[in-house]
């Protein structure tokens, strides 16, 4: 385990010296403090301010599925490319550990954006009376870390696959896009419908963690889907060692 | 230290080594010379365990590199061929890099002592990026010996080097050689020369010669050239020299010089020089054209190889 945080710790401050993390994190807080702002200033003008965490939320998915590729797709393949990748594995380390380290070191990056973002339902909840129904947030902001694992490890597993780190933003972003709306494609009941909602994000996240409701099975699919992405990454990069 | 027992590797169909079979001794330094895309790299890889042999086996301080992967990476310091640094990080946070993942205790210390020992304390704040190529070689050196490693895998560490930071760097791998095994590559004949106790002859993934370095010079040194100037005479001295034993070919190279062509291993110069008196000549010079190390390499490397067609 020692080794899975040397890895993170390396990958968390590398994101603060680079400028594409920065950048990312101007990108997120622009956007969400324009909505933001619409949404409250609409709210006093006519009335209704909705005392509703999910104002933030809401676009913060979206906001996620564009980041995210851009977060993940050289943490390995930039190894491989700039030939450090043989330095890292005549290390004394584990691949999975390589793998794993990785996915935490931008699950720190990414969980410290989240965490900044919470100053927008702070900021609703002293405008409004009774305040924002905190469980609820709580719920959906659990929701939406254990998502954003998901799409990171998705992410790590594509970065491992490619030495371009540019393909692998770009299939990740495929692959994550893919899973947002697979789920709307499942119209009415039956097998196969079930299968293709459970495979999306939507039923997961939207239909209980985003409405507040923690669903022990709901959880269980994101990490599974994380632990999935870790081990095939965990497979790829040790299949390089065989080339 | 290092052992191996009929490694081979392919990459795909092709094999870029068949069969090497070898050892290095504790405190050895080992020579592997060969040209480029002889598999001098890809047995290195093999032996830091970056990646497995497809057969046979090898062990590094009695451990197998592929069953013991991690016991072998902990003794092994390993510098890859092109030194693969992280430009963004400086020398020091680089090191702490490294040395964290290899768990090096006190660290902080170590890093200082390293520094010192390939001379980069100067640089220490320094962006790797801005290095100089034999600075980054430097560095990398200083990243395989910060966990006191057993055994050193050098792939060409003096590659792309003026000549001041390769005699620089020859003069640390010696010193490290005293207290560790130090397998080294080059495609420099006289570098190996210079540095190892014994040499490894590498071409086209098989092993072709293998010797210290003296006897292998002893043995190639007589496949050079010697100039006879002579004088007077009867002309018959071309064909007596060309019956010795030893002697390959002669040439007249001018009015009173010849040159005379030896075969490798003898040294026929005592010979020649009785055979130009005995024919009435007067020897006014007899001297060796230089010992073309580098072209009797490459004959060794290039046609002497038995089943090289096959590959």
């Amino acid at each position: 385990m020692r080794n899975v945080w040397v890895i993170a710790r390396r990958e968390f401050r590398h994101y603060f010296d680079s400028p594409i993390a920065y950048a990312m994190a101007f990108f997120l807080f622009v956007v969400l403090g324009i909505l933001f702002f619409l949404t409250v200033s609409y709210g006093v003008q006519f009335g209704d301010l909705n005392p509703d965490g999910r104002v933030v939320l809401q676009p913060m998915v979206t906001l996620l599925l564009l980041t995210t590729p851009f977060l993940t797709m050289r943490l390995i393949s930039e190894e491989v490319n700039s030939g450090t990748i043989e330095l890292i594995l005549t290390a004394p380390i584990r691949d999975w550990e390589l793998v794993v380290g990785k996915w935490l070191g931008a699950m720190g990056f990414l969980g410290l954006l989240l965490a900044l973002t919470w100053i927008y339902p702070i900021i609703l909840h002293r405008m409004t009376t009774p305040g924002i129904d905190q469980g609820t947030l709580l719920a959906a902001y659990l929701g939406l870390l254990l998502m954003v694992g998901a799409m990171v490890g998705i992410g790590v597993m594509i970065s491992a696959l490619f030495r371009n780190p540019l393909a692998a933003g770009f299939l990740t972003l495929c692959v994550i896009l893919v899973l947002l709306v697979i789920g709307g494609l499942a119209g009415g009941s039956g097998g196969a419908n079930e299968v293709v909602r459970y495979l999306g994000f939507g039923e997961h996240f939207y239909d209980n963690f985003y409405r507040g409701v923690i669903d022990l099975g709901d959880a269980l699919y994101f990490v599974s889907l994380t632990v999935l992405s870790l081990f095939v990454g965990s497979v790829v990069v040790e299949s390089k060692r065989w080339r | 230290m290092i052992r191996t027992t009929g490694l081979t590797k392919y990459y795909g169909v092709h094999p870029a080594i068949r069969g090497l079979t070898f050892e290095a001794a504790p405190h050895e330094i080992l020579g592997f010379l060969g040209p480029n895309g002889a598999g001098k790299t890809t047995t290195m890889r093999i032996l830091a365990g970056f990646m497995p042999p497809s057969e046979g086996r090898a062990t590094v301080a009695g451990f197998d590199v592929v069953d013991q992967s991690l016991e072998v990476r902990r003794r092994v310091g390993y510098l890859p061929e092109t030194v693969p640094l992280y430009p963004d990080l400086s020398v020091t946070a680089y090191l702490d890099y490294m040395g964290s993942l290899r768990h090096v205790a006190d660290l902080d210390r170590r890093i200082e002592e390293v520094l010192d020992e390939v001379g980069l304390v100067d640089r220490s704040e320094s962006f790797v990026g801005n290095l100089s190529k034999g600075l980054r070689q430097r560095l990398g050196l200083a990243q395989a010996l910060l966990h006191k490693p057993q055994v050193l895998i050098l792939d060409e560490p003096t590659i792309g080097l003026d000549p001041a930071q390769i005699i620089e760097v020859r003069r640390l791998v010696r010193e490290l050689g005293k207290e560790r095994t130090v397998m080294l590559s080059t495609h420099i004949l006289s570098e190996a020369q210079a540095l190892c106790d014994r040499v490894l002859i590498i071409n086209r993934g098989i092993i072709v010669a293998e010797d210290t370095p003296a006897n292998l010079q002893a043995q190639l040194a007589g496949a050079a050239h010697l100039v006879l100037r002579v004088v007077g005479g009867d002309g018959s001295l071309v064909e007596a020299l060309e019956r010795l034993p030893g002697v390959a070919r002669v040439t007249k190279a001018g009015e009173e010089e010849l040159r005379v062509e030896t075969s490798p291993g003898h040294d026929v110069r005592a010979r020649l020089a009785r055979t130009v008196v005995e024919k009435g000549y007067d020897l006014l010079e007899l001297r060796s054209a230089g010992v073309d190390l580098e072209a009797v390499f490459l004959q060794l490397t290039q046609d002497a190889v038995p089943g090289a067609q096959d590959g």
